[in-house]
């Protein structure tokens, strides 16, 4: 047994574990945040994605122990009182989930991803890697969220609702009024003005 | 999965030294060590964690190489700027590889001791001289669609599975590494092994080391270099083969050239052969297949992995054509 100290959604937390917890597991466990979905446990599927110390790993293939001393948000963490962070906006207004078991790891690797881009990360579809100048389109959209399988099949709406957290998407209403002009997207706060 | 301790080293030294107990194993993102204890393919008594020690990230070498640091993150290292002008064969390679999750985790020096994905290896309730010696291997008359057909033997036709080893043994890169009494240096082209009847065993990195960082020497067509990846679907995949290639060309006629294969042998495999065959022959498509076709002479397949050799022929002509400015 270990004692874990770690901070999750900004509130900090004592937790004796077995050493051979996971991350997920204690938050779903122990902690009773049961946002975080285990889909195959085995860091193939993306449903455990949250941010540690601000980046999306795998938390299915985060021991607790490892995560102690660490920040740790969560989906329950991602909105500021009843605001909901933009990309949870975004996934509602383009309706891109339908069961919703991979929603919050869907929606925590895009926070991630959003802020890689941010940072200038090329991807594997990036045609000029040298470039710190990163676009995000459909393509690199879905480069990045190869890690987060949904079986639904909601891709067709989680792309979207990715570009349009990051300021790129198309209005969704805007096909309706043709020739009216308004702004499609919010800004998104960086992942630490969040958090 | 099996009870262990955990430490959390505050330095190098007590590491090394934890690492000296029996069945201690270091640890890094786990990505791949926590998933083979869940599957009871790894059954550590003591983890050592050393995935906090800073051993630095991307340092510029006075020969215009590169030190990278046993423990920086692969997303990190995907991401440095020296890395993506000096060596896009790197970089490319890095993002080829898992997902945008794995690679907020994974390290340099884990990234590096991953196990082969065999699912004989992987499965702890099959018999595997990987896993355990001299129980057989199934896969080379069963389902063998991802694994080697280059340096095989009759105990052991596991692959590696890795991407960024492919890039640094291309690149001649060497390991560093520290264990209780000596600093090592030690090559990538002699780090990973080949199976022959000691499947057990994947490195030459002796036990209870400490892989604390990698040295890239200066090549100076290190920027003409890319990598290609062939897997059954196009992102987050491991590899059905991959190429590891950088380039010079003069005059239409190769000057130098690096070449290493991946997911085709048990460790990444560098292609001296075909290296050595182009040195000096014209950039062409004909040359290029001449030289793939050279390397793989002696490959040997089942019927699952038989489709590796054009796949790899087509690979490495593609590859270096693009490499040489020209589509035929």
């Amino acid at each position: 047994m270990t004692t874990v100290r770690v901070t999750i959604n900004r509130r900090e937390r004592e937790v004796a574990v077995d050493n051979r917890t996971s991350l997920l597991d204690l938050l779903r466990e122990r902690v009773g945040l049961t946002g975080s979905k285990k889909g195959c446990d085995h860091g193939q599927c993306g449903a455990c994605t949250v941010l540690l110390d601000g980046r999306r790993v795998n938390s299915c293939l985060t021991l607790a122990v490892v995560a102690d001393g660490s920040e740790v948000t969560t989906i329950e963490g991602l909105a500021t009182g009843t605001v909901l962070h933009p990309v949870q906006q975004a996934f509602l207004d383009r309706d891109a989930y339908q069961c919703g078991y991979c929603t919050p790891g869907q929606i925590c690797s895009a926070v991630g991803v959003l802020q890689e881009a941010r940072d200038g990360w090329p991807s594997h579809v990036t045609e000029d890697i040298t470039s710190q100048d990163v676009v995000l389109d459909d393509e690199e959209v879905r480069e990045r969220m190869s890690g987060n399988l949904c079986r639904c099949a909601a891709y067709v709406n989680i792309v979207p609702a990715v570009l349009d957290a990051a300021g790129e998407g198309r209005d969704p209403d805007a096909a309706d009024r043709p020739g009216e002009k308004k702004p499609a997207y919010r800004p998104v706060p960086s992942v630490r003005d969040v958090i | 999965m099996q009870p262990f301790t955990y430490e959390r080293p505050a330095d190098l030294e007590s590491a090394v030294a934890l690492l000296a107990r029996p069945g201690a194993k270091p640890l890094g993102g786990g990505t791949n060590l926590v998933d083979l204890m869940r599957l009871r393919v790894e059954t550590p008594d003591t983890l050592v964690d050393v995935s906090g020690l800073d051993f630095g990230g991307v340092e510029a070498l006075p020969d215009g190489g590169l030190r990278i640091g046993g423990t920086y993150r692969n997303s990190d290292l995907a991401a440095d700027l020296l890395v993506r002008t000096r060596y896009p064969v790197l970089a490319k390679a890095l993002l080829a590889a898992a997902s945008g999750q794995l690679r907020n985790m994974a390290t340099t020096a884990g990234n590096l001791l991953q196990r082969t994905r065999c699912g004989y290896f992987m499965d702890a309730t099959k018999p595997c001289n990987k896993r355990e010696p001299g129980s057989g291997c199934p896969a080379i008359n069963g389902v063998s669609r991802e694994l080697a057909i280059l340096g095989t033997s009759e105990h052991c036709i596991a692959s590696y599975p890795g991407d960024m080893a492919v890039a640094l043994a291309a690149l001649d890169a060497v390991i560093l590494a520290e264990t209780a009494d000596a600093s090592l240096q030690l090559p990538m082209d002699g780090f990973h092994r080949l199976p022959g009847d000691r499947p057990q065993q994947d490195t030459t990195l002796p036990a209870g080391a400490v892989i604390t960082g990698v040295e890239i020497p200066g090549l100076a067509f290190g920027a003409r270099s890319t990598y290609r990846k062939a897997r059954d679907r196009r992102s987050y995949a491991f590899a059905l083969a991959s190429v590891a290639a950088a380039l010079d060309v003069e005059d239409g006629v190769v000057r130098d050239v690096r070449l290493a294969l991946g997911a085709v042998a048990h460790k990444p495999w560098r292609a001296r052969a075909a290296e050595e065959f182009l040195r000096g022959r014209p950039a062409t498509a004909e040359n290029f297949r001449a030289a793939a076709e050279l390397e793989l002479a002696d490959a040997r397949t089942t019927e699952d992995n038989a489709f590796k050799v054009p796949l790899v022929t087509r690979l490495v002509t593609g590859t270096l054509l693009e490499l040489a400015g020209s589509d035929r």
